[in-house]
């Protein structure tokens, strides 16, 4: 197990992704962030409250539950819902950034979009992650990403941030190693 | 966790999880879109050999809203009236396909029978059999208790709830004992002698028989129907008599607590256990424990219904 991404690279990554959400969006005006639970929620909040030094003006920013979207519900224990929290702004109209942690095979973002649909119609949805690992298994990619991590699927990458696990970290081991 | 039979079958920490699940998937039903593609392609099936209202059409909202195909079979119009036996009912569900089985019968222990039986392989789900358990209705019970008096606390801690009426053929009364004291209120049980079961001395609750007694200190009160039908000999003298000792008026709410809250299972039979102005008083939360039943069965179905391709081995 070795930190592929230590907490300073944490940092500067997502500091970058702000600039480059403003950049492509010019500016904050009609942004919405949503993060998807748990890690990337938190990850949400970063990446807004960045956005408000910047800027000086805060932007919507929630939480996206994905579960009841997933492809692999018969697969998998039965899991917990998360809260889902759209900004009272809503997301008609608006460019939606999805944010998540890792960037697998595009399942649940596939689902996010699903969930997404549900509730409005945004002008446009981006995707942003702090670790893309690869092996997509569907046509989805990042539009922002914190670190490409090229990884075999014998291995797994765990991300740990301060609000749940203490520390900013992403680790990368054999799986069932994390 | 494959069947719901009893509120036995859950530990606290299950029955907390379903009662978090059922609050996430509440927003589904305040949501303009009320359709979830969780369960899109599985069959459920909804085997009412009794009679029901509420407990149906809420099993047949939830599923529908998580996009299982519903069917329902009720013994009225079907081969039960012509004395098919469980067994083989059973057997024709198997054979059409059911992933799930939601059973309502009069025979205490008829989803049991069905469950551990190779009938079928299906999950099976207690919509109350017999005067044994109701375990769907303790759980939106719950709920509706957490929701209006816990403010954001996961459990049941410090309530105390009186439940009041005829105790002896209540699955709604066991069921709700069970998972009272599971998630830490306290239970009294109010009832006259004749309408308490044997053995109520091993069940964690306390009993009254007096209901003035008991109404100054509770937090909420669930009142439960007298249900003439499956009594065949006289438990109270009359109607009259029953309803002035353990019926809930006008004057026993005034002396209830300020913010206690009002429970009926229903069906009611107004003025017999509940007046029809307390009944639709403001505290009365009966309507709401029905639109939170659809919440909480949603939720029963999504634990139950997800995950169980691991263990037939889907996964490979």
């Amino acid at each position: 197990m070795s930190v592929a991404l230590p907490s300073a690279d944490i940092a500067r990554a997502l500091t970058r992704i702000s600039h480059e959400i403003l950049e492509r969006n010019g500016g904050s005006k009609n942004l919405v962030l949503l993060g998807i639970p748990t890690r990337g929620a938190h990850l949400a909040e970063r990446v807004a409250s960045i956005i408000q030094t910047i800027e000086s003006k805060s932007v919507p920013v929630g939480t996206l539950d994905i579960t009841l979207h997933r492809d692999d519900l018969r697969l998998r224990p039965p899991r917990a819902l998360m809260p889902t929290k759209i900004p009272p702004t809503g997301i008609e109209g608006k460019d939606v950034v999805l944010i998540d942690d890792v960037f697998f095979s595009g399942r649940t973002i596939r689902a996010a979009l699903d969930a997404l649909g549900e509730i409005g119609r945004p002008r446009t949805v981006q995707l942003a992650v702090l670790v893309d690992r690869g092996h997509r298994e569907l046509p989805i990619r990042a539009d922002y990403v914190g670190k490409n991590l090229p990884t075999s699927l014998e291995q797994s990458v765990k991300v740990h941030l301060s609000e749940i696990d203490g520390v900013d970290e992403v680790l990368v081991g054999k799986a069932g190693e994390l | 966790m494959k069947h719901l039979l009893s509120i036995n079958d859950l530990n606290q920490r299950e029955a907390i999880a379903i009662l978090d699940t059922a609050a996430e998937l509440a927003r589904v039903s305040d949501a303009p879109m009320k359709k979830l593609p969780t369960l899109r392609g599985r069959t459920i099936v909804n085997l009412f050999a009794e009679d029901s209202t509420r407990t149906r059409i809420s099993f047949e909202a939830a599923a529908k809203r998580l996009s299982a195909d519903v069917i329902n079979f009720s013994a009225k119009g079907s081969s039960v009236s012509k004395g098919e036996s469980l067994k083989d009912t059973a057997q024709t569900l198997q054979a059409m396909g059911a992933d799930a089985v939601i059973i309502r019968h009069s025979a205490s222990g008829a989803a049991h029978r069905l469950a551990s039986s190779q009938w079928m392989s299906g999950t099976v789900i207690n919509a109350g059999d017999g005067t044994h358990e109701h375990p769907s209705q303790a759980l939106l019970d719950s709920y509706t208790l957490r929701k209006h008096l816990m403010h954001g606390a996961k459990n049941l801690e410090g309530l105390h709830i009186a439940i009041v009426g005829d105790i002896l053929h209540s699955r709604v009364a066991r069921s709700n004992v069970l998972l009272l004291s599971k998630l830490g209120a306290t239970v009294t049980l109010v009832a006259p002698p004749t309408l308490l079961p044997v053995g109520i001395e091993s069940w964690p609750a306390k009993v009254s028989y007096d209901l003035d007694e008991v109404v100054a200190d509770i937090d909420a009160i669930m009142m439960l129907r007298v249900q003439s039908e499956r009594m065949n000999e006289l438990f109270f003298p009359n109607a009259r008599e029953y309803s002035r000792y353990f019926g809930l008026n006008t004057d026993r709410v005034k002396r209830m607590k300020k913010d206690s809250i009002i429970m009926h299972p229903g069906p009611m039979n107004r003025g017999l256990e509940i007046t029809a102005d307390v009944a639709d008083s403001a505290r009365s939360v009966i309507v709401e424990q029905v639109s939170n039943g659809v919440s909480v069965r949603m939720a029963i179905l999504f634990t139950l219904l997800t995950g169980e391709g691991i263990e037939s081995g889907a996964l490979a």
